[in-house]
């Protein structure tokens, strides 16, 4: 076998394993100041697991306090607080964030044969700038937290009492962390691509990043300089977004949502990228249109950006301006559409196999197809005038955005579990516990669809007794929701410490990150590699390899 | 971007530095040393010219991301000078006008020595090259110095942001406004002059160290590109707060 | 007509099953028939895709270990019938959407005006030449009436779900909504947009009455109350303060000015009397009786800083004795304590 014209997919088993990642370096400076890739997308996922506990612990309080139309277990402050740091716990520590940090870092270079990303201590330094970012965010949390939302709107939040500031601050610091992953990305995906890589063998996932990585550096700064405006106000008093002064609040609105309709597209085309990448492997074929969800990818992408005054439909715009955004919002489901019917064709003529990790792919396409045609619904304008503010929107953003970036995330992190960690974890416990995830899901969200046809508002601490017995529903839901989380993290946590070793290919899959060891050494591949086939292409093992296996 | 130095690393992985980017051509001026090292690309990427190529792109990708932030800022100016026409019209009559152009073509001089510093080092002009650095320092500095100035005038008359504004003869209604955004977007295109300056203030220790060469100066064009940007940015702002009839 | 009891028939059993509440404006129906249509097609394409794919999935299932799919072709007639079709049916809901969201956004010509003012936390209504009211809103039923809405502090969202409409209310700017309630009823009025603490108390009641006895409440509370009323209101009396609260009320000075001291349209009342004022030319003085009065008369002289110069003037419209009670009830302003409580039913500012 000549390494320099075949990926070594098996490399030539060596009488002693040489240290992975994990073990070549030991001590907490290793793991602080490495520059290696593969431990940062780790120090990313304890990070990335913490926020999201912390971001659920938040929502469970939330939905307890709701189990009653007047005070549960707190006051209408605290619940007001506690939604807004729900939102932005989620929106800007987990979701953004997850897909692309953990795995985005993890496996982009072995995806692209390479033995790095472009540029590994700016990967280092994101990783400080978010964990800065998150401090200063619990900072603002504990000295008594923002209560406008996580939307911030304005006059409100200038106008506000509460410690608008810190949080304001915390988010503008993570999205620094966010714009330098976006250039690491595009960067390396452009730069260390192995020899015989070229663009249309690029695995689907690596297109989802850098699809993400796109609207990431383009959108975020909108953010920033937004969020600096509602500071300066609230400390300076410049009147930019108030009305006495001269100043529009509704252009908040546009600026904010300028970035934050993008933004829901950073937190979903990862997970779309995992799904179609994991599918392909569980189905054992290729992709049903692999084009077609490249090009989805960047129809998302940039059309993604036209579409933001969709959530400004009843806030005073103009009937013009709603067509447009109406038009553009079509748009964009239509893409999401074509990856839809293509990752339910995958399946088609395929050898589809039952686990974990195709629980969660399914889930996801099922949740997405609930989310999306609820979306389309509230795009027509005339319905969002029913359904905007209510409990409708807030079920239609969970289905479409939260449920499928969660899946997604444990999709990944169950798919790449033997990759990253070398070992094997329970079946059984894990199927349990996704389809548990699943189902306590959509027992939460479904109710809140019925709540927002009946008119419920949301972000509404007190409600009407009749909305209880839904509200209740809910709450169960979200109770096996956690179950379902719970059961995953022990099976992963008892898998990490007491799971067999793992094959180094156990899916038989096709990716180029299978062909180096599982867990890889610290450079990756022992030889550079050079491609001589598609990412969806079992390679050709010569007779005497195949022989000795 | 710095190479590491060469290690055991670099044999077994085998990733032999091809023949672009190997070190150049023997250095005739002073004593400045070329470190073959130098010439050898991080282990990610294939080649020299690789690495060079992804710096340059890096630096791209990070001032596309600065444009969207001036972008979104000089969206709300244009919102507010619609509203406002009038009022926004007096307040840039108000403002020193040849101080501005003064301010203008002086950065625009500095770029053109931060072009000509980079010019020189591919020629291995070292002292040439730090010269050129040195004045578009000086030229980022000026820049500052006059736009305090600025900003203390308009802070002695009361031409101040929101609820600060003091200013009589101006109209009531905008020109808070005016000053609000004038404040905000000068001062964070001041921060990214004095960002600019650290960053030429490096290089020109970098290059007194001799770090640099015909061969490999990747950190003058990132922080030329940066320069130049925070060049354009001006000669946007310029018209928008200083030209309006 | 057997038809038209069959649709309302299916009219009726969609809307109980989708928990949608009764349809209490003209264009409701017409919204919830788009949404029947959006929902039952979107349901339709659900379960089709979610039957494919556990046919795929049964049909594909692998039973021999190790064994590899095969590739399928993909045909470009497949992609553009999945771009194609749901395209059509999503622009063919937008155009239905935008003819719905038309008929919201517009209101008929001869609609009944009532100022809103939305405020932390309560709705006030103010019907032009009549009652002034808080938390409920009468109408009559089959006649369109047009709000006129603003708001005093931060953004609001006047929004009743049985009329399945709701517009965002803005602190200085008037933005408008309208409605024809069907059949008499009490519809709850919520506020949709996130506004403090007191935002999930922010509620109202539309109350439609058949005409007849819509003209008899109007009636009853324009122009003078039972002595009842008065026996029970202290702040009923003859007293220039009270006549002068409403003088103010009746001529829509508290559209523009607070007495709570939160900062609008024009300035507060709260404290004004005596207070130290900048004017926009940069000259202070105090706010004594002859400023306010002309304020009044020909508000445009002079200009608070801050403030735009919308103020009409009162020249004519106020007689002598109602602008010696408006300032006696200026004078009456002083520092009074913010009160948060969820609205206790409707209260009527007397005429």
């Amino acid at each position: 076998m000549n390494p320099a014209s075949l990926a070594p997919e098996h490399p030539p088993s060596a009488p002693a394993r040489a240290p992975s990642y994990l073990t070549a370096e030991t001590g907490p400076k290793s793991w602080l100041f490495t520059h290696d890739h593969k431990r940062i997308a780790l120090l990313y996922l304890g990070t990335v697991s913490f926020t999201l506990i912390l971001g659920g612990v938040f929502a469970l309080l939330l939905r307890l306090e709701l189990l009653t139309p007047e005070n549960t277990i707190m006051q209408a402050q605290t619940y007001d607080r506690l939604f807004t740091l729900h939102g932005v716990t989620m929106v800007w520590l987990f979701m953004i964030p997850s897909i692309p940090t953990v795995f985005g870092n993890f496996l982009l270079p072995l995806m692209l044969g390479a033995h790095d990303v472009a540029l590994p201590r700016l990967n280092l330094l994101s990783w400080y700038v978010f964990v800065v970012g998150i401090a200063v965010t619990l900072i603002g949390m504990i000295a008594g937290g923002t209560d406008t939302g996580w939307t911030f709107y304005t006059p409100y939040s200038t106008t506000s009492p509460h410690e608008v500031i810190p949080v304001l601050a915390g988010v503008f610091i993570i999205g620094f962390s966010t714009i330098m992953t976006g250039v690491n990305f595009i960067v390396t995906i452009h730069t260390v691509r192995a020899q015989g890589l070229h663009w249309m063998r690029l695995p689907l996932f690596v297109w989802g990043i850098y699809g993400v990585s796109i609207i990431q550096i383009l959108a975020t700064p909108v953010l920033g300089i937004t969020l600096a405006l509602v500071c300066l106000e609230s400390f300076l008093g410049t009147g930019i977004f108030d009305p006495l002064k001269g100043g529009d609040p509704v252009l908040f609105q546009h600026l904010f949502w300028f970035y934050s309709h993008p933004a829901v597209y950073i937190m979903v085309l990862p997970g779309m990228g995992v799904v179609s990448e994991v599918l392909p492997a569980l189905c054992r074929r290729p992709p049903f249109n692999y084009k077609a969800i490249v090009y989805s990818t960047f129809g998302i992408a940039f059309v993604g950006f036209l579409a933001w005054g969709h959530h400004m439909f009843v806030a005073g715009q103009s009937t013009a301006a709603n067509v447009m955004f109406g038009v553009a919002t079509m748009g964009v489901a239509i893409f999401t559409a074509i990856k839809i019917f293509n990752w339910v064709g995958n399946m088609y003529q395929g050898q589809v196999v039952f686990n974990a990790v195709t629980a969660y792919a399914l889930g996801f396409i099922f949740l997405m197809i609930f989310g999306g045609l609820t979306g389309v619904a509230l795009g027509t304008v005339g319905l969002d005038a029913h359904w905007h503010d209510t409990y409708f929107v807030v079920a239609h953003f969970h289905f479409i955005m939260a449920g499928p970036t969660l899946l997604a995330f444990l999709a990944a992190l169950h798919f790449w579990f033997p990759k990253m960690f070398g070992k094997t974890f329970s079946a059984r416990w894990s199927l349990i516990g996704a389809a548990t995830t699943f189902f306590g899901f959509f027992a939460t969200f479904t109710p809140q669809f019925l709540l927002g046809n009946m008119g419920m508002p949301r972000r509404s601490y007190a409600y009407l007794p009749r909305f209880q017995w839904l509200h209740v529903a809910s709450t169960m839901g979200a109770s096996i929701l956690a179950a379902g989380l719970l059961i995953t993290l022990f099976t992963l946590i008892h898998a990490l410490f007491f799971g067999e070793r793992a094959p180094e290919n156990p899916w038989d899959a096709t990716g180029y990150e299978w062909a180096c060891a599982s867990p890889p050494p610290p450079h990756n591949f022992e030889v550079t590699p050079v491609i001589t086939r598609g990412p969806y292409e079992w390679p050709v093992i010569p007779e005497e390899a195949r022989r000795a296996t | 971007m710095r190479p590491k130095s060469p290690s055991n690393n670099r044999r077994r992985f085998g990733a032999a530095p091809s023949s672009a980017g190997a070190a150049g051509p023997a250095d005739s001026d002073c004593s400045t040393r070329i470190d073959p090292a130098e010439a050898l690309p991080q282990i990610q990427f294939q080649d020299a010219v690789r690495q060079r190529h992804a710096a340059s792109l890096a630096v791209w990708v990070f001032l596309s991301t600065e444009v969207m932030f001036f972008a979104g800022l000089i969206a709300a100016y244009v919102v507010y000078r619609y509203d406002y026409p009038a009022a926004f019209s007096a307040c840039s009559h108000h403002l020193e006008r040849w101080v501005a152009t003064f301010e203008t073509a002086d950065l625009l001089t500095s770029s053109l020595f931060m072009a000509l510093a980079i010019h020189f080092i591919q020629k291995n002009a070292r002292r040439l090259s730090v010269l050129c650095l040195a004045l578009a320092f000086l030229g980022g500095a000026a820049f500052l110095v006059l736009h305090g100035h600025e900003y203390a005038t308009d802070a002695m008359e009361g031409a101040l942001p929101g609820r600060f504004y003091r200013l009589a003869e101006l109209p009531a209604v905008g020109a808070p406004m005016f000053f609000a955004l004038y404040f905000f977007i000068t001062g964070l295109h001041a921060i990214h002059v004095a960002v600019g300056m650290g960053l030429i203030g490096y290089l020109v220790v970098q290059l007194l160290r001799g770090r640099y060469s015909p061969a490999y100066f990747n950190p003058m064009e990132g922080v030329g590109l940066y320069w130049h940007f925070v060049d354009m940015v001006w000669v946007f702002l310029y018209p928008l707060f200083y030209l309006i009839h | 007509m057997a038809a038209g009891s069959t649709s309302q028939f299916f009219n009726t059993y969609m809307r109980k099953l989708l928990f949608l509440p009764r349809q209490g404006a003209t264009y409701a129906a017409q919204v919830d028939h788009l949404h029947y249509f959006v929902l039952l097609t979107t349901l339709a394409v659900a379960a089709a895709l979610t039957v494919t794919g556990l046919a795929f999935f049964v049909r594909y299932k692998q039973r021999v270990p190790g064994k590899r799919g095969t590739r399928a072709g993909q045909g470009l007639l497949l992609e553009v019938l999945f771009i194609g079709t749901p395209l059509s049916f999503f622009l063919l809901w937008l155009g239905m959407g935008i003819d719905v969201y038309l008929h919201i956004v517009s209101p008929p010509a001869d609609a009944m005006q009532v100022y809103v003012t939305a405020k932390q936390w309560m709705w006030k209504f103010d019907y032009p030449d009549g009652p002034v009211a808080q938390g409920v809103l009468h109408v009559p039923v089959g006649r369109p009436v047009k709000l006129l809405m603003t708001s005093r502090d931060v953004i609001h969202s006047f929004y009743v779900p049985a009329f399945r409409a709701k517009r965002d209310v803005l602190p200085g700017r008037y933005t408008e909504y309208w409605f024809q309630a069907t059949a008499p009823g009490h519809y709850d009025i919520f506020c949709a947009e996130y506004c403090g603490a007191g935002h999930s108390y922010m509620r109202g009641q539309v109350i439609a009455l058949p005409p007849a006895q819509f003209h008899a409440w109007y009636a009853a509370h324009s122009r003078g109350r039972t002595a009842q009323d008065d026996a029970n209101d202290p702040a009923v009396g003859n007293s220039l303060v009270a006549q002068g609260e409403r003088v103010a009320a009746n001529q829509g000075c508290l559209k523009c000015h607070s007495v709570d001291g939160s900062a609008h349209i024009g300035p507060t009342w709260l404290g004004l009397f005596g207070r130290r004022e900048v004017m926009t030319d940069g000259t202070a003085l105090i706010a004594d009786a002859p400023y306010l009065t002309e304020s009044m008369m020909a508000p445009a002289a002079r200009i608070v800083r801050g403030y735009q110069p919308v103020m009409p003037s009162f020249q004519g419209r106020l007689a002598a004795p109602e602008v010696a009670a408006l300032l006696e009830y200026i004078k009456s302003l002083h520092d009074l304590p913010l009160q948060v409580h969820p609205p206790e039913g409707p209260t009527y500012e007397p005429r």
